[in-house]
């Protein structure tokens, strides 16, 4: 271990912790703002050296599921996905709060307010909160690298499931972070109680009333931890509650970072009664900052709204989006000063595919091939194929949830909407879209799955895709006929006859499957990825 | 001492290398610093920004306020604009002229001149010409970061060490291009301001 301070991303600073702390496993599936947790230990000599497993999953749900099993086996452990990505490991993560873990283990959520790379901004809080977990929200690198580091004994402790909850800010910008002894790694060992991991309904109500009887264990603990910090202060006109990065925001505005009213700071739930109580009765008014959703506000304020509680709900902040210091500033009733309005002439950039993009020649052939059905009838799903929403392409017509491009277009076809196609990449198919091609096999539905393969995890960066020399194999296994899978490369001079193997399949009353297939230009220079598509010889 | 800086640009156009050589700078001066960058779909092509903040002291936001940047540094003309709001009074923008033009709707580039000369602290260079001039094409962000030295409280040498530290792993002859492109882009910032 060496004492000089890392330059890190709040990413990496998690994943340094964990590492520091004797882990065993890291399993994740990319998305932003998640995604450089698993890079750094993917490209760390020192995790290397430390034999840690450290392999992409095939989504969020199998990451969770992993991780539990290798707490299940008395090792330290840690799953990563962003917010939307809870959603798919949610059962996983839900039930491992009755089932408990052996070894320490830590979900972390990358939440993404004002969704810059998302399609929705739902705060992970909730999920804990529901679940009755602990969460640990860092404000800063040097709390993020701690709080893996911590959390994970804080896991044992308590022999739950932790949450590291961060958002696109924490996660995305790199300060200096100073280092732990490094842990050595857990001895493989059974659970105690040889029936803790069976959710059995005999069992589940015992170990339900046991998480039950922690919540007040927890939050004590949790003071004791000094995360969650009460700053006094002589003007007791108004209280601040801050919640993660919201606190930096707060202390940003006022010369030398001191506040002149009390100030909770809270870094870690369950929530901590006792110091809101405290806050409240000695304050005229309380105003709450919250990163997210307004959790704490709703629970203070309550429906009879006793409180004079102020924040999100009233009109004091934004109801939605991030925060930012001018944002605070004018919560606080500070000036906010801004610089001068961007000119009329700057138009927006919005992102695009890349110049040479394989999707880019796929849509081209599919807008042709439609355009004799009409307009309204492709359902697209989640990756950089969904930028094609936007001109010149306006390929696509939706774009929900990861697979929901096979379902939904199932559906549509139901319906009576006929032929109905959906687009999905070969990752995004592998995480999501087998079990829905499943359904349409079994149904024998009429609808065209438009698999663009670029052998990628492509919008997060161009990490490993699971789905890698498996799709044909997949589509048949499941029970697409042979003769309607369809193979061939996009590219400019074999524009028509895209064209003509598109028409051909959209008249086909059942289920078809076409894959475009040209590797993602953003990955041409990986070695290694280049070595495995000679092996599996896919070009 | 604090410098806040915005780094605009376009997704692909190498603005955290600027970034990371910066952040080495700041951390030989033994400084502090926080950096907040945009990954993602953004990097499709789109705007991009990044926010660099210095300090001599403990710094809180990772985000600059709007109004209190000191320096907004461009790679690309119509993006140093963008980001106006975020700009001090007192504070510089410091652009390279070269269009990356990857949308339709891109704007004669005489009327977007015509804005960066409305503030009044400004340094317009043609950064890509420069390092063409000097021998050393891809060298045209660190034409710009020079430029943006002489508004950054930070020795000199100390740039320089950060971009041995940055392009070592690179061989001594990217090393050399690095800092003749450093040093080409303060002296026209030293000639202009």
């Amino acid at each position: 271990m060496s004492n000089q301070k890392l330059l890190l991303l709040g990413d990496e600073a998690i994943a340094q912790g964990a590492m520091d702390a004797g882990l065993s496993g890291m399993y994740a599936y990319p998305g932003t703002p998640s995604t450089e947790i698993m890079e750094y230990f993917q490209a760390s000599k020192q995790a290397e050296e430390l034999k840690i497993q450290r392999t992409w999953s095939a989504n969020e749900k199998t990451a969770m599921e992993t991780a539990l099993g290798m707490s299940y086996a008395g090792k330290r452990t840690m799953v990563a996905m962003k917010h939307v990505g809870l959603n798919v490991a949610a059962d996983a993560y839900v039930n491992s709060a009755i089932t408990g873990v052996n070894g320490g283990l830590i979900v972390v959520a990358a939440d993404d307010p004002s969704m810059h790379s998302s399609q929705n901004e739902q705060d992970s809080r909730f999920y804990a909160k529901f679940s009755l977990l602990p969460v640990f929200e860092p404000i800063n690198h040097q709390e993020a690298y701690d709080m893996a580091y911590k959390g994970l004994e804080f896991s044992e402790k308590f022999g739950l499931p932790v949450m590291i909850r961060i958002t696109t800010r924490l996660a995305h910008s790199r300060a200096g972070v100073t280092r732990l002894p490094q842990l050595p790694q857990n001895e493989l060992k059974l659970p105690k109680n040889p029936t803790q991991f069976v959710l059995l309904p005999s069992i589940a109500r015992v170990q339900y009333k046991e998480l039950l009887s922690k919540q007040d264990l927890m939050e004590k603990a949790g003071e004791e931890m000094g995360y969650n910090t009460y700053f006094d202060a002589a003007d007791k006109s108004k209280g601040i509650i801050a919640c993660g990065l919201a606190y930096n925001y707060l202390v940003e505005n006022y010369p030398d970072q001191k506040v002149p009213f009390p100030v909770l700071k809270v870094s870690q739930y369950p929530v901590p009664k006792s110091l809101v109580k405290k806050i409240a009765s000695e304050c005229n008014e309380l105003i709450i900052l919250e990163e997210g959703a307004p959790i704490l506000e709703e629970l203070i304020k309550g429906y009879l709204e006793k409180e004079n509680v102020k924040g999100r709900l009233d009109g004091t902040l934004p109801r939605d989006g991030e925060l930012n210091p001018n944002l605070v500033a004018l919560a606080m009733g500070l000036p906010s000063v801004e610089g001068k309005p961007v000119p009329s002439v700057v138009t927006s950039r919005p992102p695009a595919m890349c110049q040479g993009c394989g999707h880019i020649d796929a849509y081209n052939a599919l807008n042709v091939a439609l355009a004799d059905y009409g307009k309204g009838r492709v359902f697209s799903d989640i990756g950089c194929y969904t930028l094609g929403a936007y001109p010149p392409f306006n390929a696509i017509n939706s774009c929900v949830d990861m697979g929901a491009s096979i379902t939904m277009a199932k559906g549509a076809a139901d319906a009576g909407l006929v032929p109905a196609v959906s687009v999905i990449g070969d990752s995004t198919f592998t995480h999501s879209g087998m079990t829905g091609l499943l359904d349409a096999v079994n149904d024998k539905s009429p609808i065209t799955v438009m698999i663009s393969d670029n052998f990628t995890t492509g919008m997060t960066g161009g990490q490993d895709s699971a789905a890698l020399g498996k799709i044909e194999d997949i589509c048949a296994g499941l029970g697409v006929e042979p003769e309607h899978i369809r193979v061939f490369t996009p590219v400019k001079s074999k524009h028509d006859e895209m064209v003509q193997i598109i028409k051909e399949e959209l008249a086909y009353n059942g289920v078809s499957v076409i894959i475009p297939r040209r590797q993602c230009v953003q990955t041409m220079k990986n070695k290694n990825l280049a070595e495995k598509i000679k092996e599996l010889g896919l070009r | 001492m604090k410098t806040d800086i915005i780094l605009a640009g376009v997704g692909g156009q190498g603005i955290l290398s600027i970034a990371a050589s910066l952040g080495m700078a700041a951390l030989a001066n033994d400084l502090q610093i926080k950096q907040a960058e945009v990954h993602g779909m953004s990097q499709r092509g789109g705007a991009v920004q990044s926010h660099m903040r210095i300090s001599d002291k403990e710094i809180a936001s990772d985000l600059i306020a709007k109004g209190g940047a000191d320096l907004i540094l461009s790679v690309e003309p119509m993006e140093s604009l963008r980001y106006l709001p975020y700009l001090h009074e007192t504070g510089w923008l410091v652009t390279n002229i070269t269009p990356f033009v990857n949308i339709n709707n891109y704007p004669e580039i005489d009327a977007v001149m015509t804005e960066i000369k409305k503030i009044r602290n400004h340094i317009a260079i043609n950064a890509d010409a420069i390092a063409e001039e000097i021998g050393s094409k891809r060298s045209s962000n660190i034409v710009m970061l020079g430029a943006a030295s002489p508004f950054i409280d930070i020795p000199f040498e100390k740039f320089e060490i950060g971009i041995r530290q940055i392009f070592g792993r690179k061989g001594e002859e990217v090393v050399k291009a690095n800092l003749a492109a450093l040093r080409a882009g303060r002296e026209f910032s030293q000639k202009n301001r």
